[in-house]
């Protein structure tokens, strides 16, 4: 309950830390537009926990899920607080598609961009039961079934139902999309045997992956994933192929990075560059990438900026194509 | 759960009949919104049922349902009170501040609102000594600044006070 | 026994004097967290989660349990004095915990509670410690046609019996089905009933509602009676506690069928507050007087309270054993479970020994530290009805309105708050019932979307909800429970026509 009285003590011992132009005056809150125990939302409370174990900051950290409407009631509490510079919202590729897929009055070249975290990576993951041990398996089957087989993934006109669509031009094939309202629960269906595949992110299915109940043919991406320790059978992130290289030519990868409010002071965006730039470099933080197998890809400034304009149209395009476009 | 003493040497007061369809009405103007809605956006079954589906179903009972309703109020033969004016006016009494400090948290935030309320309920109802009034008015609002703001970290709506006041 | 070796060890660990203080302070948290509406476990797990990372994983947990415990008694309180449910899974103790405190036993109502919550809680544990693979395991079989038949079979136990104006009951039901389908639909990725406002795209939050219906209304019901409580005034010191006790056994067959419910609603993963409607319901069903419910019946106190409990504490083993949160507190808990690198998971069991069974342990034992506590708080919380209605009016208005805004820091949401409060002050007055509205709209997306998920695999056969021995049973005996009321009535009118119809029963 001392928090503030820790974190203000914590912050006259650091004194050595660098004078900023300008520093947070009250608690940071960084909001999540995700349900608690997802992806983005382990991302923000790894970053807390980073921020807050070493006193990088002299104000307490907040994390706050504002999951409805796909996000968007996030993205629109951001919008709304224009110049408050002690908010930030993380986001993934949801900040250009769920303006896209709703019609909402929505646009990241409102919000400021800080840096990008990582990027994250799509698979194909099977149940272990099942007797497909290729991506070419998985899409011989499909072809052959007379019902279309069930492939599972977290939401509609998102993501992983843009890489589903996907599949199917490649294959030629048609699937039966089942969005889950997370990726846990697409994992757990899946170790059910309730769908025959799903696509998620590395993180969401690790435990099951682990546990002997999910099997991964392939990633989804041109190169394989660089983590090398063994995860489950003596088998590593970087030992599945991927799919291109199993005939099923679809990538796909996913930004994840932290936003502000439009309207605030230069000063205060290179607060939290710099804040974030030091979160990028701790041990802790490379633990996180690992055990998510996430991506290595911090971004900020231009560089940052030019990643967002180029995936944007790129989303534009794929959305498009798939129909997904509000009318 | 309501106490029922209407019974008792009817007072004067709103009859319930009117009230009855006054919400049968409104319930059927929602049902007609909802129907609306569903059907512009495809009720049908596309492959399993689309999006509109199942509020376009449930629309249709509760257009039947309140028709229902509507029908019943013209054939029931009691007619009692819905709410005697005596009972009307206490009500008023405590929606009347409830609303206006609804009203006030957007411009002065919701402490100096609670302030306001409470100093305007307890005059109204008119069974406190003054200062009892305005101790609480002032306790109660820094009470929940302590837990909400200072403990729990939960920011609520706050005004031109706190603002001056560095929060 | 291996298990019950490591279930000692585990014991140890939770026993130590510093773990010990940790439970008193999350489980005291807890209830202040679970007492006001809008701060739940969540919150209070949330913001003590950066504290805790210092600790070692085994005290950290247990002080986070603590809180989930204490939210999971406090919630119980307003529901009873108040009317208030303090978390959604005690919306169905008001139904009987309020009219009990109007009649002057609110302190029998909160025993009643806790107790229950007690059992509950402990059955949900014993569950935990010797079936933990195998229950999980079950949990596995559990697909989207399942999932509806679940809630299918929720919506019949409650509703079926209903003997007050049917029209009403339907009205209500599709109200509640349609407040729960305004925003995004998560099947389609569109927008539904949000007319271009990006304030109702949020949809309508189930705490805003309730607050409303039941909390508000009935604060402007007691005026009409003028400006007093309308809780009879009651001598209350702890002996009342142990009254309430000596009558508890009587009462064994509602709280084992509620723990029943309750423990199988938590692994399905059904939920505490389905599970709290389907135990009320249940109750009534089976009881030889369902008249009195409503009214003030204890087992209508003891049957929600028992099956949220076990519901909410068996949550946390789909959670450990699968990493799927059964919960948002739950949720919660899992990330913090990320964060200090314990993976949940069918590992965590053979990997992380010591911490699960230290966790094990402390359910035990931070639920007796509960229950203490909280029977301690009884007549303290039962003399708060003493306090004069002009000063405590105000502050549970506030208190409210608080509740509403934190949910999604709106203020539209307190506006929708009052609105909801003046709708069910007319609707209370017109018997409308609120109870089919407020469980249609905390399970109807659900069920929708369980519903379509299950016939988007099956390309749009109905056969999907027959497919299996387990979905069929599910849904024949969500059917035999729809027909139960009409069928007894039938019987009943054909077997003596001399009894007098029953008289419509006024809310719930």
């Amino acid at each position: 309950m001392k928090q503030h009285w820790l974190a203000a003590s914590a912050c006259l011992l650091a004194g050595v830390t660098p004078a900023f132009a300008w520093e947070p005056t009250k608690a940071i809150e960084i909001v999540v537009p995700f349900a608690a125990g997802g992806a983005s939302d382990q991302m923000a409370r790894t970053i807390q926990g980073i921020i807050q174990k070493n006193s990088f900051s002299s104000q307490p950290v907040i994390v706050v899920n504002k999951p409805a409407a796909g996000g968007a009631e996030g993205m629109l509490d951001i919008q709304k607080s224009a110049g408050d510079p002690h908010k930030l919202i993380t986001t993934s590729s949801g900040v250009f598609m769920t303006p896209m897929a709703t019609k909402l009055p929505l646009n990241w070249t409102e919000y400021t961009p800080v840096a990008m975290m990582a990027q994250d990576s799509f698979v194909l993951w099977v149940n272990a039961k099942s007797p497909y041990q290729t991506a070419g398996d998985f899409m011989a089957a499909a072809k052959a079934a007379s019902l279309p087989l069930k492939l599972g993934g977290t939401s509609s006109k998102r993501e992983d139902n843009l890489i589903v669509f996907a599949m199917e031009k490649a294959g030629g094939v048609k699937f039966a999309y089942i969005p889950h309202a997370s990726g846990g629960q697409a994992s757990t269906q899946l170790s059910g045997g309730h769908i025959e595949a799903s696509t998620n992110n590395p993180a969401e299915d690790v435990a099951n992956w682990r546990g002997g109940a999910t099997r991964p043919l392939c990633v989804f991406s041109d190169q394989k994933m660089a983590y090398t320790t063994p995860v489950a059978d003596g088998k590593s992130w970087a030992d599945i192929p991927t799919c291109p290289s199993q005939g099923l030519n679809v990538t796909y990868q996913m930004l994840r990075g932290m936003f502000m409010p439009g309207k605030v002071t230069k000063d205060q965006q290179a607060y939290y560059v710099e804040l974030f730039k030091k979160v990028a470099d701790t041990a802790e933080w490379k633990d996180y990438l690992a055990r998510s197998a996430l991506v290595p890809d911090y971004r900020d400034g231009d560089a940052f900026v030019q990643f967002l304009k180029a995936d944007e149209e790129k989303h534009a395009k794929l959305m498009s194509d798939a129909g997904f476009m509000a009318k | 759960m309501t106490l029922q003493t209407e019974t008792e040497a009817t007072p004067r007061g709103l009859s319930r009949r009117p009230v009855e369809r006054i919400v049968a009405l409104v319930l059927i103007a929602l049902a007609a919104i909802v129907l609306y809605d569903s059907y512009g956006r495809g009720a049908g079954w596309d492959n399993g049922p689309e999006n509109g589906f199942f509020p376009a179903r449930v629309g249709w009972i509760f257009l039947a349902a309140s028709l229902f309703i509507l029908v019943q109020s013209f054939r029931s033969p009691q007619d009692g009170v819905f709410v005697s004016y005596e009972q009307l006016g206490q009500v008023t009494r405590v929606l009347g501040p409830l609303i206006l400090f609804v009203a006030l948290i957007q411009p002065l935030g919701l402490y100096v609102a609670s302030s306001v309320f409470i100093l305007v309920f307890m005059s109204i109802v008119a069974t406190s000594r003054w200062w009892s009034i305005v101790l609480t008015a002032i306790l109660v609002p820094l009470v929940c600044f302590w837990v909400f703001e200072l403990q729990f970290r939960v920011p609520l709506p706050k005004g031109p006070l706190e603002t001056a006041l560095g929060y | 026994m291996d298990d019950f070796a490591s279930l000692m060890a585990g014991f140890q660990v939770a026993l130590s004097w510093h773990n010990i203080g940790f439970m008193a302070v999350g489980v005291v948290l807890g209830i202040v967290v679970g007492v006001l509406p809008g701060l739940g476990g969540p919150n209070g797990v949330a913001i003590l989660l950066p504290l805790t990372f210092g600790m070692d994983p085994t005290s950290a947990i247990i002080l986070l349990s603590s809180i989930y415990w204490g939210a999971l008694f406090g919630g119980a309180i307003t529901s009873i004095l108040f009317n208030i449910p303090g978390e959604a899974w005690s919306v169905a103790t008001t139904f009987d915990g309020y009219p009990m405190a109007v009649q002057g036993k609110a302190a029998e109502a909160l025993t009643a509670a806790f107790t229950a919550s007690f059992i509950g809680a402990l059955s949900g544990v014993i569950l935990i410690t010797f079936v933990a693979p195998l229950v999980a395991s079950f949990a596995l079989r559990f697909g989207p046609a399942e999932f509806f038949a679940v809630f299918l079979l929720t919506f019949c136990s409650f509703i079926g019996m209903g003997r007050e104006n049917r029209a009403k009951i339907l009205a209500s039901l599709c109200i509640g089905f349609l407040l729960a389908a305004v925003g995004l639909d998560s099947i389609s990725g569109d927008l539904r009933m949000t007319f271009g406002s990006t304030e109702l795209m949020r949809g309508f939050d189930f705490l805003v509602v309730v607050i409303g219906l039941f909390g508000v209304s009935e604060i402007l019901l007691t005026v009409e009676e003028g400006l007093v409580f309308k809780g009879k005034q009651a001598k209350i010191d702890l002996r009342v506690v142990f009254r309430t006790w000596a009558s508890l056994p009587r009462y064994w067959a509602t709280l084992l069928r509620s723990a029943a419910v309750g423990m199988w609603m938590g692994v399905t993963p059904g939920g505490a507050i389905a599970a709290s409607f389907m135990g009320y319901g249940i109750a009534k069903r089976f009881s030889r007087n369902p008249g009195s419910f409503g009214k003030g019946n204890i087992e209508g106190v003891l049957a929600p309270e028992t099956a949220a409990h076990a519901a909410g504490t068996s949550a946390l083993l789909p959670m450990l054993a699968l990493g799927i949160p059964g919960s948002a507190t739950a949720a919660v808990l899992l990330g913090g479970l990320l964060v200090w690198g314990l993976q949940p998971g069918p590992l965590l069991f053979i990997e992380q020994k010591e911490f699960v069974w230290g966790l094990i342990a402390s359910m035990y034992l931070g639920n007796l530290a509960g229950l203490i506590i909280v029977l301690a708080t009884v007549p303290l919380f039962a003399a708060i009805m003493r306090v004069p209605f002009s000063y405590v009016a105000p502050v549970i208005l506030i208190v409210c309105a608080i509740g509403a805004y934190t949910i999604s820091n709106s203020i539209f949401d307190i506006w929708l708050m009052l609105g909801f409060g003046i709708i069910g002050y007319v609707f209370k007055k017109l018997d409308y019932p609120l109870a089919p509205l407020v469980l249609a709209l905390v399970l109807g997306d659900r069920a929708e979307d369980s519903f379509r998920q299950a016939l988007l695999g099956s390309g749009g056969s109905l056969n999907v909800f027959a497919a299996n021995g387990l979905v069929g049973t599910l849904v024949v005996l969500a059917m035999l429970l729809l027909l139960w009321g009409p069928v007894t009535d039938l019987i009943g009118a054909a077997r003596g026509k001399g009894r007098q119809p029953e008289k419509p029963a006024a809310a719930e």
